[in-house]
């Protein structure tokens, strides 16, 4: 492996796999999660909901409910500030905060059921639970729309009577609820299908799907008699909900104190806010200290799940299997609000090809559903889906191998984007190999079994980023961190540290600190951690080492360049010089008389993230006579530039693998025909148990390190979940004989298809 | 959930009048897993709490004239760890394992999942096929009542306000018995039932089978005996066209409704499928 990168070549901690720091407070039950903060005096906030999928809120009183003794505060979108407008980074979107508000407390009407309406805060659970009853809330109930074409339909009931679609010209003379349609290209298309050899169509559905994070939202807001206020909670950005919730509240971010608590997933699901505002708002009133925490029920109604999609393609090639043109449509819902991932969608549908032709057209939709937020690789999964079902197809028509036609299109650095990037860095290539020499791929699909491959993309993204290293009176180093460790982070920058100051890692721990204890930091999302924070940690450490050089040059009065650090011991290289090494722990015992303590602070705006490639391959059966798939063998591959601690790179890849096998066979949003959540519990709403796979096999793709980061680090955390949906729906198609369209592939549906 | 009082009565005559004596607000609870959930969930609401298994006979299993008698609140971990009984009626055990995890194990019981009366009541149609009797206590006595007769609809029963559930009976087993219980999830557990079938039969030294009884699970309102499926296979060595009339007979007595969690004719077709898997089993283990 050799690359440009520093310490390239002899890495000691960089590549291993120490004990997870965060892992026995995990598994002892000391970690201290959203709902775990306890305040005195500390009230209990509840939500009241909408029952209906849409309806105009005619009154709220409160009046019965604010007379029952205990309850010390109600508010509803009356208390937000009305002006709050603009819009706040958010992961891998911007949030328009009018918009983040309304759907924290709903303004004039309600859009989907579980629509938050008014909270309140009581002194016992029980008592907020009645007076959430006892708030009447008057609603003229509107006919309601679900499903994403229906939504587009000219008679669809409008959502939003201000909304014209956007990305039309002349602007629409109608509101409507497709909020955009985006359009993006190149090259001659319809050129390419009338010289093609072959053309493969296909229509294909997915259903909502939800991040299924373990931890339902939680959170503690104090509002202080100045107005300084404080905000404990679970996300995936601490500047993030001060952001949103300064917004919402019309207050200073100076005036907001976040603290991160430890998370317990996120999965993109957590980079917006549902209930910080509310119980600031609530604590503002009441002058005491509001805790919110979300049931699963609630989680499901009203957190974000992604959007379900209808996509159309089409795909133009030569006999040889080159793919020409493609043409791509994409409908993706919304939810209630503006602001599917289908522009993602775009993007990414065709990243690991090299496709001269493209004609790609987008709608985001709203309809009666909860918004939607981001989850791993938003809008990327489902679009994949469909390319490689297609691409899947075309292997069909030609007899050629999955592996060979993808290697045949593949991407190759230089090649440029449709949405105009330069392909730099990568190793699709490396990774469709790797799945053809690997051992599952070698060896012959079982009897009755079949299998799937299917390739994803993702871009992984850099920008700004804080972080501190502080050297510890006695040698050792804590890092503090700007980003809620969702996927193991705090282990790889204690590793990146320990690598460039030479420390072994058990002298280096990491922390996640609050908005007023380190620089400002985007969310935790797009795959960006270990590579944008990861670079401000090694940029931190460097600082510190040329510090502790300087000291030791001082103490030797030597010039600096005849100073080595090397393995946390300064050696001084001039021959003319008859002095000791000296450690880290003997520099670090005697700051007072060489400068006082050795800190460094790094912020920056990390450039140069490099995207990630995966490839899947999936073995399975299924019981002709119930339709019920079992997953037999599944192996990851992956472009991740170098792991930084393999064994977390590894769950990355195991973790988005088994998400998209659920996706693909059983979990979607139900709904009835009133336009109500029929499945809005873990029981119904079924994610994959540990049972229902076999262990996930990885294979990490080192060839290509990322040059533009000091260890050579890629996003890793949401390239996995793309190709799992195509994988096990290739699959799926080959036992059943045809082409399966619509996810999930639940037992009842691939029955019906087996039986036609 | 404050201000619920909780009994733990030592007698089913003190448990009887603390019935009684509530009027309605109490609750009985064996193993709580249904129960204290719908108390979480704000669907249970009771005043008080009877915890049965203070009481001398509603936990464990004794054998008794050949058969078993199953305290009522005996959970599925100890059934599973009984040599005797899993050999005897292998099919009601595996029913009763199958409810939840581990955790849920140590806590579920016969009685309870009965009644409970979800018509996707694991051991239900196990218990059914198996021809248990439910011993029922209350004022008025001790009564004996098959466990079909037991659910009423969706989480209703036949037990009067202050009945209880004392034990379950299994029958003595003639030579070349035994039963089978299978069930479709789409995961491969901590799911409910889409269907389940329980069968149980008896072959004669020749290989002919003299009685049979197939129950559903998830196919109506309540579990299901169906005569006609068990009657499909007397007399025959359960070969093809037996089983073909078996099927015909399941399909027959299926009145699913189509849900989240499966569509009627999915349900219907998966019952026949899983009612012959489930006869073969039960063949071949009373064979072995
Ligand atoms: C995570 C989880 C997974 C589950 N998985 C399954 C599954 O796979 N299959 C399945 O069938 N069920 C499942 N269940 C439901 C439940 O565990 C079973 O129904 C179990 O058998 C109930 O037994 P229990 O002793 O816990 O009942 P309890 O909760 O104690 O009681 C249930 C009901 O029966 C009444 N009752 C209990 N005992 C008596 C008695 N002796 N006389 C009269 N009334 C009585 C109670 O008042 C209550 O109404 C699951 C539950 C959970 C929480």
């Amino acid at each position: 492996m050799s690359d440009g990168n520093q310490g390239g070549v002899d890495l000691k901690v960089v590549g291993q796999r120490p004990i997870r720091p965060d892992g026995v407070d995990k598994v002892t039950g000391r970690a201290q999660f959203g709902a775990d903060f306890h305040l005195p005096g500390m009230l209990t906030g509840r939500i009241k909901r909408s029952p209906y999928a849409h309806a105009r809120i005619v009154s709220i009183d409160t009046r019965a409910a604010e007379k029952l003794p205990g309850v010390k505060a109600i508010v509803t979108s009356a208390d937000f500030d009305a002006g709050a407008a603009g819009e706040v980074e958010a992961g891998e979107s911007h949030a328009a905060m009018k918009e983040v508000a309304a759907n924290c407390l709903a303004h004039g009407k309600v859009l989907y059921q579980g629509h938050a309406v008014a909270a309140v805060a009581a002194t016992l659970p029980e008592i907020a639970a009645e007076a959430l009853d006892l708030i009447e809330v008057t609603y003229e109930v509107l006919p309601h729309v679900i499903d994403v074409e229906e939504a587009m339909a000219a008679d669809a009931p409008v959502l939003h009577d201000d909304m014209y679609t956007k990305g039309v010209t002349p602007k629409p003379g109608k509101a409507s609820n497709v909020a955009a349609k985006h359009v993006m290209g190149r090259g001659d298309v319809a050129a390419a299908f009338k010289a093609a050899g072959v053309i493969v169509e296909g229509r294909y559905e997915t259903a909502a799907v939800h991040q299924g994070y373990i931890e339902p939202h939680a959170c503690v807001a104090s509002w202080g008699a100045d107005g300084q206020s404080t905000i404990w909670c679970s996300s995936q950005g601490q500047f993030l909900v001060r952001a949103m919730v300064a917004k919402i509240l019309n207050m200073p971010l100076s005036d907001i104190k976040v603290i991160p608590a430890e998370i317990g997933g996120g999965f993109g699901g957590k980079t917006t806010v549902y209930l910080e505002p509310v119980a600031l708002a609530l604590s503002r009133k009441c002058g005491r200290p509001v805790k919110i925490v979300m049931s699963r029920e609630e989680v499901f109604l009203a957190s974000g799940p992604t959007s379900g999609a209808v996509m159309d393609v089409r795909l133009a090639a030569r006999m040889d299997g080159k793919i020409t043109g493609a043409e791509m449509t994409l409908k993706y819902q919304a939810g209630a609000f503006q602001g599917s991932p289908v522009n993602l969608g775009l993007m990414t549908a065709f990243a690991c090809y090299d496709v001269e032709a493209l004609a790609l057209t987008g709608y985001d939709v709203v309809s009666n559903r909860p918004k939607v937020a981001a989850y791993r690789a938003p809008g990327a999964p489902m679009a994949a889906f469909a390319v490689e079902s297609a691409i899947d197809d075309l292997a069909l028509k030609l007899g050629m191998d999955p592996i060979n036609l993808r290697l045949l299109n593949a991407v190759r650095d230089g090649a440029k984007t449709v949405y105009g990037a330069t392909v730099r860095y990568s190793a699709l290539v490396e990774t469709l190999e790797a799945i053809k020499a690997s051992p599952h791929y070698q060896t012959p699909v079982g009897k009755g079994q079949a299998r799937g491959v299917a390739a994803g993309f993702w871009f992984n993204v850099g920008g700004e980023s804080s972080a501190a290293v502080h050297v510890d009176e006695d040698g050792g180093v804590t890092v503090v961190s700007s980003n809620p460790d969702i996927g193991g982070s705090r282990a790889s920058m204690a590793m990146m540290a320990a690598e460039t100051l030479g420390l072994p890692i058990e002298r280096v721990r990491c922390t996640v600190a609050d908005t007023t204890s380190i620089g400002y930091s985007g969310s935790t999302g797009g795959s960006r951690v270990t590579f944008a924070t990861g670079m401000a940690v090694v940029e931190a450490a460097q600082k510190v080492v040329a510090d502790l050089k300087r000291r030791a040059a001082q103490t030797w009065e030597c010039d600096i360049a005849m100073v080595e650090w090397k393995d946390g011991v300064a050696t001084c290289t001039d021959p003319a010089k008859d002095v000791k090494p000296l450690s880290m722990k003997a520099i670090a015992g005697k700051t007072a008389k060489t400068g006082g303590p050795i800190a460094a602070e790094v912020s920056l705006n990390a450039q140069g993230a490099a995207a990630g490639f995966g490839v899947h391959v999936c073995d399975l059966e299924i019981d002709p006579e119930t339709g019920r798939t079992t997953v037999i063998r599944y192996t990851a591959a992956q472009d991740v530039g170098r792991a930084i601690h393999p064994a977390y790179v590894e769950g990355q890849l195991q973790g988005g693998a088994a998400q998209g096998i659920g996706w693909a066979l059983n979990e979607e949003y139900v709904y009835g025909k009133s336009g109500l959540l029929e499945n809005a519990s873990f029981l119904d709403y079924r994610m994959p148990v540990a049972s229902d796979l076999p262990m996930i096999d990885t294979i990490l793709i080192e060839t290509k390190p990322n040059p533009r980061h000091p260890y050579g680090a890629k996003g890793v955390g949401e390239v996995p979940i793309v190709p799992p949906l195509a994988a096990v729906s290739n699959a799926v198609s080959r036992i059943v004989g045809k082409r399966m369209t619509s996810l999930p592939m639940s037992p009842a549906k691939v029955l019906a298809e087996m039986d036609k | 959930m404050s201000g619920v009082d909780y009994l733990a009565p030592a007698s089913v005559a003190d448990a009887v009048s603390a019935l009684r004596a509530s009027a309605g607000s109490a609750r009985l609870m064996a193993g709580g897993t249904d129960l204290l959930v719908q108390m979480r969930g704000g669907r249970a609401k009771p005043q008080v709490v009877i915890d049965l298994k203070r009481i001398p006979g509603l936990v464990g299993i004794r054998c008794e004239g050949g058969g078993f008698v199953i305290g009522g609140a005996t959970s599925g971990a100890a059934l599973g760890e009984h040599v005797a009984l899993k050999a005897a009626w292998p099919g009601v055990i595996e029913a009763a394992n199958l409810i939840g995890s581990t955790q849920v194990q140590g806590r579920a019981s016969l009685g309870g999942n009965l009644c409970n009366a979800s018509p996707a009541a694991d051991s239900v149609p196990a218990l059914i096929a198996a021809g248990a009797v439910c011993i029922i206590e209350g004022p008025a006595g001790v009564r004996a009542v098959q466990v079909e007769k037991v659910q009423a609809g969706p989480g209703k029963t036949t037990l009067a306000a202050d009945e209880i559930l004392v034990a379950f009976r299994l029958p003595a087993r003639p030579a070349r018995s035994s039963d089978a219980y299978l069930r479709l999830i789409p995961r491969t557990e901590m799911d409910i039932a889409v269907v389940g079938v329980g069968v149980s039969l008896t072959l004669d030294a020749g290989g002919v089978c003299n009685a049979a009884r197939v129950s559903l699970g998830a196919v109506a309102p309540t579990c299901l005996l169906v005569e006609a499926a068990g009657a499909a296979l007397v007399g025959t060595t359960l070969d093809d066209a037996a089983l073909a009339k078996m099927e015909a007979a399941v399909s027959e007595a299926c009145r699913p409704i189509s849900d989240k969690r499966g569509t009627a004719e999915y349900r219907t077709k998966v019952a026949c499928v899983l009612a012959r898997r489930a006869a073969l089993i039960a063949k071949d283990r009373a064979n072995a």
